[in-house]
């Protein structure tokens, strides 16, 4: 037999609730789960669920009141910089030009390198051209991919989605998938993202956990052994994803 | 006609309309002792040939300057560490906005009376005027600072001093820039009030003199509309400050 091998996110028995002016709302109930490093897995749920809190805990952003995250086999008490945490809001900083916001993680890289990544990074999500636009001059596809620059050029091992494709339009939203994929061929990163839209989970994670209405509990995990890149119309995906509305109770 | 000369004569119109509705009004009362506008310009040539208007618009400015300058190097910090740190806020937050409505006028007999007359009266009551508005609009600029900003250092391992100089400052710069703004408009206010009591030089004091060496309201006036004129030019390039990069982000969506 193989020897245990430490997972790279580790969450046991992590359980919050919201203290409110209406009374307690246990918003996360004895989770547990685990990523291998270099693993996909999105975590899907009816809205208001959860989701978003439980990714906040895991990033460091908030404390879970009982159970623990683990990192490499350390305990995570706040955020850093291995673990980029991505919003559906984008936060690039307004007065900063693009070029400057995705060089904003770097600590340290002497001029050179500074020049070499932030070139790579700015060509890698096609923003070339855009260096000195300040983010009010991009378009919202543009600001996220841009956001995915500033992240991805600290080489974090982890990356925290949380639906990062939300605030955008249906044909820039598929595009960003294509282009998310793509790019984790390259890099390796263990990913967990957040989602409500069924088929972004299926078409990039490795794993989707289907989580329950408040308090969140595991209710369903899905393997997804399909070969990348992945299309929309595979009959398998389209299988899958009839079965996960239907464990949603979307349809029958 | 070009735009920019249509909005010209937009703004002139009124302007001059009420200097012909100012002229008939002097001579149809018959006044002898208020100016007419031809007056008023004669008054003022007169005081530039003399370089009087130099003088006292220079002794007014430096007041201003010396003022207004103490008090942004006071009350930016203040007010970041009122709008950062809760603890300072709850200790200083009440006196800042009980002392804050009172006027710098009020202050007048304690300037004199701690500071005799002279440049630092008006200076004193200069620097109180524009320092509360100041400290209130740079609390409230990094009070308001969208979390989403400081998550995101965070997350790229920010904090402290660094944290502070790289989003903290940057992001409630644009609500400071309009303290600043608002803080030297009131100091130019309050100059003119100073100079009438504490001092013999400045355009507050060439007006009172004016009146109460031999009622001389064509100097009065004038003195008012060079009050006016370089008032304007200084908020004009306050409003320069409001649209560089930096700052005009938060005006902008």
């Amino acid at each position: 037999m193989r020897p245990e091998v430490t997972p790279k996110i580790d969450v046991r028995g992590v359980s919050k609730t919201f203290h409110t002016r209406g009374g307690p709302v246990p918003v996360l109930d004895d989770l547990s789960f685990s990523l291998a490093d270099g693993e996909f897995v999105a975590i899907v749920g009816p809205s208001g669920c959860g989701k978003s809190t439980l990714l906040s805990v895991l990033a460091g952003f908030e404390r879970a009141d009982a159970g623990e995250v683990r990192v490499d086999g350390e305990p995570v008490r706040e955020p850093r910089r291995e673990a980029i945490f991505i919003f559906q809001q984008p936060s690039l900083f307004p007065w900063l030009d693009l070029a400057a916001n995705v060089t904003f993680g770097l600590d340290g890289e002497p001029a050179e390198a500074r020049r070499r990544l932030v070139a790579h990074y700015i060509a890698l999500m096609g923003l070339e051209g855009f260096e000195h636009a300040f983010p009010r001059q991009l378009s919202g596809g543009m600001q996220q991919r841009a956001e995915l620059a500033r992240a991805l050029i600290v080489k974090p091992a982890i990356l925290y989605l949380d639906e990062p494709f939300g605030a955008l339009d249906a044909l820039t939203r598929l595009r960003m998938r294509t282009e998310l994929s793509r790019i984790l061929a390259d890099e390796r990163h263990t990913v967990l993202l957040v989602t409500h839209d069924v088929e972004e989970a299926l078409q990039l994670a490795d794993r989707v956990l289907v989580l329950t209405p408040r308090p969140a509990r595991i209710q369903h995990v899905i393997e997804v052994k399909l070969p990348r890149p992945r299309t929309l119309s595979n009959p398998e995906l389209v299988a899958m994803k009839a079965a996960l509305l239907r464990e949603l109770g979307v349809t029958p | 006609m070009s735009l920019a000369s249509v909005r010209w004569l937009t703004a002139l119109a009124p302007v001059v309309l009420l200097l012909g509705v100012w002229h008939a009004a002097v001579v149809l009362s018959g006044s002898l002792i208020f100016p007419t506008p031809v007056q008023v310009a004669a008054g003022l040539v007169d005081l530039a040939r003399q370089g009087l208007l130099l003088k006292h618009v220079v002794a007014s400015l430096f007041r201003v300057t010396v003022g207004y300058l103490l008090a942004v190097a006071l009350s930016v910090p203040i007010g970041m560490l009122m709008g950062w740190f809760a603890g300072a806020h709850a200790l200083l937050n009440p006196l800042v906005q009980g002392l804050r409505p009172i006027s710098p006028i009020a202050w007048i007999p304690l300037a004199i009376l701690w500071f005799g007359v002279g440049d630092l009266s008006p200076i004193f009551l200069i620097f109180l005027s524009s320092f509360f508005p100041m400290v209130v609009g740079t609390a409230a600029g990094v009070m308001t600072i969208d979390g989403k900003y400081l998550r995101a250092a965070r997350n790229f391992g920010f904090s402290g001093l660094r944290l502070f100089r790289s989003v903290v400052l940057p992001a409630a710069l644009p609500q400071i820039v309009t303290g600043m703004r608002i803080g030297l408009g009131v100091a130019w206010l309050v100059v003119v009030a100073a100079e009438m009591i504490a001092v013999s030089s400045g355009l507050g004091y060439l007006i009172i003199d004016s009146r109460n060496a031999g009622n001389r309201y064509d100097l009065v006036v004038a003195g008012m509309l060079v009050i006016g004129v370089v008032g304007f030019g200084l908020d004009t390039l306050m409003r320069r400050l409001e649209r560089l990069d930096e700052v005009r982000w938060r005006y902008e969506t």
